[in-house]
Order: C-alpha cells, then structure tokens, then sequence
C-alpha cells in the first residue's frame, strides 16, 4: 500500500470530497493553492482573520444547505469564536427542535512539543466534548486522518477535526479509493493481553513504541485509540479493558476534566468492567500549568515514553 | 382590492399582531401561563414589517433575543409560537427552545438568538449561501443598537463587504442595550456612519415609519441582488417597554415626556400607518377594526392551540441532538 503523510491524507480528503459533492466549500485564513486552483475562490474562500465571523458563517451555510469546512488554523484562534461554537454551533440543531441540519466541520491543528509556547501548544478537545452537541474528532495515522476528514464532511452535524502538529509529517499506508472511516468507532492498533493503553494522537505512536520495548520483556500490551472522542466507542474500551484487566491512558492535554478522565469514568461506572480491573486506573497526561516554552521545560510538562512504561509497570 | 392595497393592508394587520401578541404574552407571562424571560418588541413593530415586506419568502433572516416580531413579520405560524412560549410539543421547537429560540427554516427564519450580535455571522453564512446559489436570494439580519459593540459586527460587516455579499444589516436602534441608552456606550449614536469604514452602503431611516423601511430594503435588496453588496440600514426606533421581564415587568426608570413623546400618534409606528392608509384612503376606521377583531380572534385561537397542545415528553430528552 502507498505511504503519504497525515498532511498529504488530509489534503486528497478534502479534493475527493469537493469533486463528489459541489456544495463542499471551505474557508482559512491562509490560502490553500491546490483546492483555490482545482475548485475556483467561490468555494475556496480565503478569509480575513475573523474566527468569529467565519465560524458563524460556516454555520450559517451549512443551515442553508452547503457543506462548509472551516479551518481555524490552531486551535488556539477557536477560542475568539466562542460565542459561534459554544453558544451558536453546539445548540443550534436541538434548540430549535430539530428542523435543520447543520454539516459543518471545524479544522484546527493541536497538540504541543515544538516549542511554539502556552498559547499554541494546547489540546483542548475536552472543552469542546463537554458541549453537548458537537462531534469531536482526533485520528492519529494518515489512513484515519483520511477516512474520518471524509465522514466529518458527509455528517450532517457540526463536527470538530483535530489534526495533531506532531503527526503531520508522519507517513502511513492508506488504501486507495474512496477510504472512509465512520465516525465513533475506536481501532485497536496492536492487540495484548495483560493491559490497555488508550492513547490519543501523537501518545498512540509512543504508546506503540513503548508496547514494542515491553514486548521483548514478555509484556503484552494492547493499543486502543478511540479517533473519535464525541461519540465515544466506550464499548470497544470497556471489551479491551475487560480483556487485559488493566487501563493506562495517555493524552497531552492536562487531566482535570480531560477526555482521559472522560475515559477512565466510562470504564470504571460500568459495573463488568470494573469488576474486571485489577489494577487502579492511570492517567498519564500534561502537567496542570500552560505549556511552557523552553525544550527542557516542555518535555517535563508533555507526557513521554518514560512515564508510560512507569504507569504501565504500576498496573502489573 | 389591487395587490399593492393587500400588501399594505398585510403590514398593518402584521404591525398589530406584533404588538397584541407581545402584550398578551407578558400578561399570560405575569399569569404563570408560559415561563422563562420576555422580551417584548412594542413599539419597533415598522421595523420587521418594512424589511420583511421587501423580502422574497425564500430569503433567510436571523433574529435576536427581541424576536417574536421578525417572526411574525417574516411569516410565521402563531399557533406554533405561541405554543413554544407554553413549553409544549406543538412550539416551533417542540418546546426545546422557547421565547428567545424560535426559528422557522421552511419560512427562511434562521432563529432568534439570546447572544447579542450572534446572529450576524449567521446571516452572513447565509447571504453566503444565496451568493452561491445565484438566484437572486439575499439575507437579512436583524441587530440592535448594542450588537454594534461586539466584535462580530464588524467581522461580518468587513467579510460581507470583501465578499460583496447580498445582505441586509437592519440595525433597530431602539436607543437602549439592555437598560444603557445608546449615547452612554457610543460617542457615535449615527450607526450607519460605520458603513463607509468598510466601503459598503449606509443609510439611516426612520424606524418608525414602515413605508420607509420597506423601501430602504427594498433599495438594498436591489443593490444586493446587482452584485453590489451588503448594506447596513440603521433604523431608529424606540422601545416602549422594558428589556426583559422574568416573572414581572421591571420598574420604569425613563422620563415619562420621552414615554409620552414616542407614544404619540405622529410617531408610534402603528398609530402613523393606519393614519397614511385612511388618508390614502387604503383602509377606512372600520377596516382597522375589524383587522384588531381578526387579530384578537387568532392570538385567542392561538392560546387555545398552545394550551392543548401537550407537554414534551421527557423521554424525548435526547431527540433532536444529532442529525443521522
């Protein structure tokens, strides 16, 4: 199978769905030459740097019958457009009764580690989790980078696609064809037997790395990552957990009220999972504090391999 | 009777049922009959009118927490609003959203919206799609004097302008946000002097008089439609109620002279219009009258049909969340 990278995934998904379905446009505020001179700038807009405004119009569009893909750039710039996700986007369907569909998808890249400091180094998808109302999307390889871009697009809510910086030159098979990933369906990466790893986006490549250097110790660890976090597949986590009896998750973003907590509560309020666990659950996340700007200091900060063997050996 | 005779006789019989019906729903809110906040558009009625006059059916507006007139104006069932107001399974909503969440897509009514300003990148997505779409449809969002505060005013007002998209910015100055009169958060109170800092069109009208809205719209869906873009219509009105009332209407605390001023039959909007159509000899008093009866029969009618209609269910709690 062919090997491109998350950027090169996600660049056919957005080609391949603009030549099925005409009413597909898109706006950012930075240009994007290969779909401007495929598809023309009537349905490729480039936008002044007004999260709120193109937030709100993406929603708008879609209430009237187009298939906006919105790009915030980083997610950072979401959080001037709150009014249009939080107040606007999340509610607008259930509030009026279900009268309309609103298919619109928000972009934005995430995630820490290069250095770019507090402000853009965030992974804030358990802000937009906590909304009842949004789909919250977070692949971790180029072929789910492709697949979930494309059911994002067909679904007729609002979606957010999170795109994690550290994987965007990362390379992966991905099939050929119109390769569709539905949406809340979580994937287990590589199969164990003696304990979970639930990672998220750029921690189910480290949760991988680290599962091969257990392997030569005979621990066998299994790699789930859910891809979608609203929904969530908590089915597949509870099997697997039910499975290994054990549960490490692994995210970027700090633990109070992250999708790792949202996890580790789905497992352990179900009562057959729960009493399968032999072990305390883990999380193995960011430390409280904004992401700080020096190498030193933001690996301290960012979860590493390290402290996701050391959570792994505290469950065994 | 010509068209342009019904047309009028539409507007006035709109402009009344705009009042009666936000009347009648702050007494049915003091009696317990329907719940949560009010907020009644007496006196702004010429605004929604005018502009929705000017409007084809398939173009879309947005609204704001005031909303109940642009509803009405834009053409909407009163049975179902009023229902919505009672909380039951027949509101616009089916109860899901109530007073300040009432929207009509079939009739081109994107929502009312309890964020100041919120509507306007909304309408704007939709001036976008009618822009696409090429057949000639524009948009219309409906703002206060205070939405001119917040940031997405002049996001859409800049993006709209860059785009030449065809929308209709309706800003009903009504002279307060909320309970701050417009000069004490404005050095500017000349609203459409915005529109040549983003080279579009301005004009300021009277918003009381609902021929002159009508044709100022009329003007800026022509320029809309001719690729020429949006225009930000400021029309100055006045509310002759309160902002909000939860369980009772608020204590009056502006000058009685002003109350009076604006209550007078040269300037309130309803008042003015059925005096330009007997003089034109459009309706004579006993058309009016019988307009009120007709009026007072369906917003009876329509307590009726909410009163009956029953509760949600709460085990349809989760319809409604996702679409398939």
């Amino acid at each position: 199978m062919r090997e491109i990278t998350v950027t090169q995934a996600l660049e056919e998904a957005m080609i391949e769905e603009m030549e099925r379905d005409e009413r597909v446009i898109t706006m950012a505020t930075t240009r994007a030459p290969a779909l401007e001179n495929k598809f023309g700038d009537r349905r490729v807009r480039f936008t002044p740097i007004s999260e709120a405004a193109f937030t709100g119009i993406g929603l708008g569009a879609a209430g009237s019958g187009f298939r906006p893909v919105v790009h915030w750039g980083m997610v950072t710039f979401s959080f001037v457009a709150m009014d249009q996700i939080v107040n606007q986007a999340s509610k607008i369907r259930y509030m009026f009764g279900g009268q309309a569909d609103f298919p619109v998808t928000y972009r934005c890249t995430t995630g820490g580690g290069a250095q770019i400091a507090a402000q853009h180094s965030q992974s804030p998808y358990s802000m937009f989790m906590h909304l009842a109302g949004l789909k919250v999307v977070l692949p971790s390889t180029p072929a789910d980078a492709k697949g979930l871009l494309k059911s994002s697009i067909r679904d007729n809510n609002p979606v957010i696609f999170f795109e994690c910086s550290r994987l965007a030159g990362v390379t992966g098979p991905v099939p050929d064809g119109d390769h569709v990933v539905p949406i809340g369906v979580a994937d287990i990466k590589r199969a164990g037997r003696d304990v979970t790893v639930v990672g998220l986006a750029y921690y189910v490549r480290e949760a991988l790395a680290v599962a091969d250097s257990l392997a030569k110790e005979g621990i066998s660890v299994e790699v789930l990552d859910p891809r979608t976090l609203v929904p969530m597949d908590a089915e597949a986590i509870r099997a697997s957990v039910r499975r290994t009896g054990r549960l490490v998750i692994v995210d970027e973003a700090p633990a109070t009220c992250s999708a790792a907590s949202e996890i580790a509560a789905l497992v352990t309020e179900d009562a057959e999972t729960f009493r399968a666990l032999k072990a305390p659950v883990q999380r193995v996340c960011a430390a409280p504090v904004p992401v700080p700007f020096s190498p030193p200091l933001e690996q301290a900060a960012l979860p590493d391999r390290a402290r996701i063997e050391a959570a792994i050996r505290r469950v065994l | 009777m010509s068209e342009d005779k019904t047309a009028l006789v539409d507007m006035l019989r709109k402009m009344i049922m705009i009042r009666e019906f936000d009347l009648l729903a702050i007494e049915l809110r003091k009696a317990k009959k329907i719940f949560g906040a009010l907020h009644p558009y007496v006196g702004e009625e010429a605004v929604a009118v005018g502009v929705c006059a000017a409007l084809a059916p398939s173009d879309r507006i947005t609204s704001t927490h005031r909303g109940h007139g642009h509803c009405i104006a834009k053409g909407a069932d009163i049975n179902r609003m009023m229902a919505e107001l009672f909380g039951r399974v027949d509101g616009y909503c089916k109860g899901k959203g109530g007073s300040m969440h009432i929207a009509d897509f079939a009739i081109g009514m994107l929502g009312a919206n309890g964020i100041v300003a919120g509507g306007m990148p909304i309408a704007c997505g939709a001036a976008l799609a009618a822009q696409l779409e090429d057949r000639g449809g524009v948009a219309a969002c409906f703002f206060g004097d205070g939405a001119t505060g917040e940031g997405e005013f002049h996001e859409t007002l800049n993006i709209s302008a860059i785009w030449k998209l065809p929308l209709i910015f309706v800003c009903e100055n009504n002279r307060y946000g909320a309970g701050n009169a417009v000069e004490s958060v404005r050095r500017v109170t000349d609203i459409e002097l915005h529109a040549p800092a983003y080279g579009i069109a301005g004009v300021a009208v009277d918003g009381n008089d609902v021929l002159a809205v009508r044709d100022a719209t009329a003007r800026a869906v022509e320029r809309a439609r001719r690729g020429d873009g949006p225009t930000l219509l400021h029309c100055k009105t006045f509310r002759s109620l309160f902002h909000a009332m939860r369980d009772a209407p608020p204590p009056e605390t502006r000058a009685p002279e002003l109350l009076a001023q604006w209550k007078a039959r040269d300037r309130d909007s309803i008042a003015r219009f059925e005096d330009v159509l007997t003089t034109r000899g459009v309706v004579a008093a006993a058309d009016i009258a019988a307009i009120r009866d007709q009026v007072k029969r369906d917003l009876e009618a329509a307590v009726e049909f909410a009163d009956k209609s029953p509760y949600p269910d709460p085990a349809d709690l989760l319809v409604d969340m996702f679409a398939e």
